[in-house]
């Protein structure tokens, strides 16, 4: 990373869009494309996004994602449909395809897709999707067709990798539960001891990046019973590092900044959305700018949001 | 009076241009319009003229700022008049953190809230926040004035040199090497005449406010501190 004296940092980008009015939730794709386009060079190593589209109770979406586009998704689904006799219904993206079947099915749903091909689960929820990859974001933007997908909230990222490798799995968001996601801008020191102690906990970790650790922390406390906010707050005694995060659960939507507020990060609010963006050019799009109320958060201060 | 749209004409184009202005240019005024919190909008200026941002700047506006007058209509981010030499800057709303940083010279006036690191290394800029600032504001300043309506955020003036502090408002806490000093009739003049060069003549009185400036505990070599250099 890069660090002057002044503390002034360059590094990653990260944007957030929780809709107040439902009758925005169409047009929540293309809102956060505009957003992400305009972070291109905080971080053009990778891209990856989040959102809360669709969904119900009795489903689990899985989005999956596979090393090529060639992947045939759709005789996957019809292998995954054989073993665990249930119907699923696929989405395809690219790279990334969003496998629909019945919540009490996605334990069989997941050892079949791990024994019948290469294809990774990168999220999972009611009503959560992710997609990530290398590249420019407003090309990973392009390549997922963000620009058509709608929901009630999202969060986004643009990557310039400081503590793992420039791959899609140290790509942004990520998720260790069930609707949950966390994208992060900064780095954390204490990483490598805080996953030792979550793997005894028993989590998992697919990666050596110090966001997941983040991710995992949040999934462990909240499983622990700590509402999303509280888990928030007892990151702050546990994380070590510099971190602006924003995370997502199925019906709601966080900011948290580390007590010195390295990481830049500016807020908009208006009757319509809630809006988060490393800088303000990433909110300078967004309808009715001009009149919200924009604010930077402050250091160690949890931020909330949620659906009614 | 020329009107610069930034959605039409490069940022780049404009700061050339700004550039180019010679002592004694016969265009004086500038108003730029649509910054939409683009960078370095109109950094590194050297001409004795005024220019005009209609909207919200982003990183570094007017940074290294020498004789030029700039006014920000919207807020500022990142280390607005970082750096500055001499001129004014004034900024209608916010700044976001770093405003004035390591400042040389010149008066930055920010009639909202600044965040975190508000003058920090400042070397002789003077800074007038009707507001509050953030924490960790006039870290280590060695010289100059910051100015404080509102309150002060953690750790004000950690690690300061020579700088001199004036809080009207409460402050969270003082950083390392930070103390409050008395306020003599000297420093109320002196910081009555900054109020009025920051538009304030007569509005706010000097008395309410309080000095903060070095212990001069900390940067001077000392035998017992050796094992923290």
């Amino acid at each position: 990373m890069a660090e002057n004296e002044a503390g002034l940092v360059e590094m990653c980008g990260i944007v957030g869009l929780f809709l107040k009015n439902r009758a925005l939730e169409p047009k929540l794709g293309s809102l956060l494309a505009g957003m992400l386009g305009t972070m291109c060079d905080r971080g053009p190593d990778s891209a990856g996004f989040a959102i809360y589209g669709a969904g119900d109770r009795e489903h689990v979406k899985l989005t999956l994602r596979a090393a090529s586009a060639d992947t045939d998704f759709a005789a996957l689904a019809k292998k995954v449909e054989a073993a665990i006799g249930a119907s699923v219904t696929v989405e395809t993206h690219a790279t990334h395809a969003v496998f629909t079947l019945p919540a009490e099915s996605e334990p069989a749903a997941r050892e079949a897709i791990a024994g019948l091909s290469k294809v990774k689960v990168v999220g999972s929820g009611t009503r959560m999707e992710i997609y990530k990859e290398v590249g420019r974001p407003d090309v990973v933007a392009k390549r997922f067709d963000l620009a058509h997908m709608a929901g009630s909230h999202a969060i986004a990222h643009t990557r310039m990798a400081t503590e793992s490798a420039v791959s899609t799995d140290g790509a942004h968001p990520f998720s260790t539960g069930r609707d949950q996601c966390l994208v992060h801008n900064g780095s954390l020191s204490n990483h490598n001891g805080l996953r030792r102690q979550l793997e005894r906990k028993g989590l998992h970790f697919e990666t050596e990046n110090d966001t997941e650790v983040a991710a995992g922390y949040l999934t462990w406390r909240m499983r622990e019973g700590d509402s999303l906010g509280d888990a928030l707050k007892h990151s702050l005694d546990d994380l070590d590092g510099f971190y602006t995060f924003v995370v997502g659960t199925e019906d709601g939507f966080g900011v948290l900044r580390d007590p010195i507020a390295c990481k830049p990060a500016v807020m908009a609010e208006t009757d319509d959305y809630v809006a988060f963006g490393s800088e303000y050019r990433a909110l300078a799009g967004l309808p009715g700018i001009d009149k919200a109320r924009v604010w930077e958060p402050e250091p160690a201060k949890v931020y909330f949001w949620e659906r009614h | 009076m020329p009107v610069v749209d930034l959605e039409v004409t490069s940022l780049r184009d404009l700061n050339q241009m700004l550039h180019e202005l010679g002592q004694g240019t016969n265009e004086t005024y500038f108003r730029v319009i649509n910054p939409r919190g683009r960078h370095a909008v109109a950094a590194g200026m050297n001409a004795p003229v005024t220019v005009e941002i209609d909207g919200n700047a982003g990183y570094y506006c007017a940074g290294m700022n020498e004789q030029a007058t700039v006014i920000i209509n919207g807020s500022a981010g990142v280390g607005v008049a970082e750096n500055m030499m001499s001129g004014s800057v004034r900024v209608k709303g916010d700044a976001s953190a770093s405003a004035g940083a390591s400042g040389c010279g010149g008066l930055l006036v920010i009639d909202g809230n600044a965040s975190g690191r508000c003058g920090i290394s400042a070397r002789g800029i003077e800074i007038v926040v009707k507001g509050s600032v953030g924490h960790m504001s006039a870290f280590m300043a060695q010289a100059g004035t910051l100015v404080v309506l509102g309150d002060a955020g953690d750790a004000l003036g950690d690690s300061i040199y020579e700088a001199r502090l004036f809080v009207r408002g409460k402050v969270k806490s003082l950083g390392s090497d930070c103390i409050e000093k008395p306020m003599s009739d000297k420093h109320k003049g002196r910081l009555g005449k900054l109020l009025a060069e920051a538009g304030m003549n007569g509005e706010v009185d000097p008395g309410e406010f309080k000095r903060y400036g070095s212990g001069r505990t900390l940067y001077h070599f000392h035998m017992d501190n050796l094992g923290a250099y």
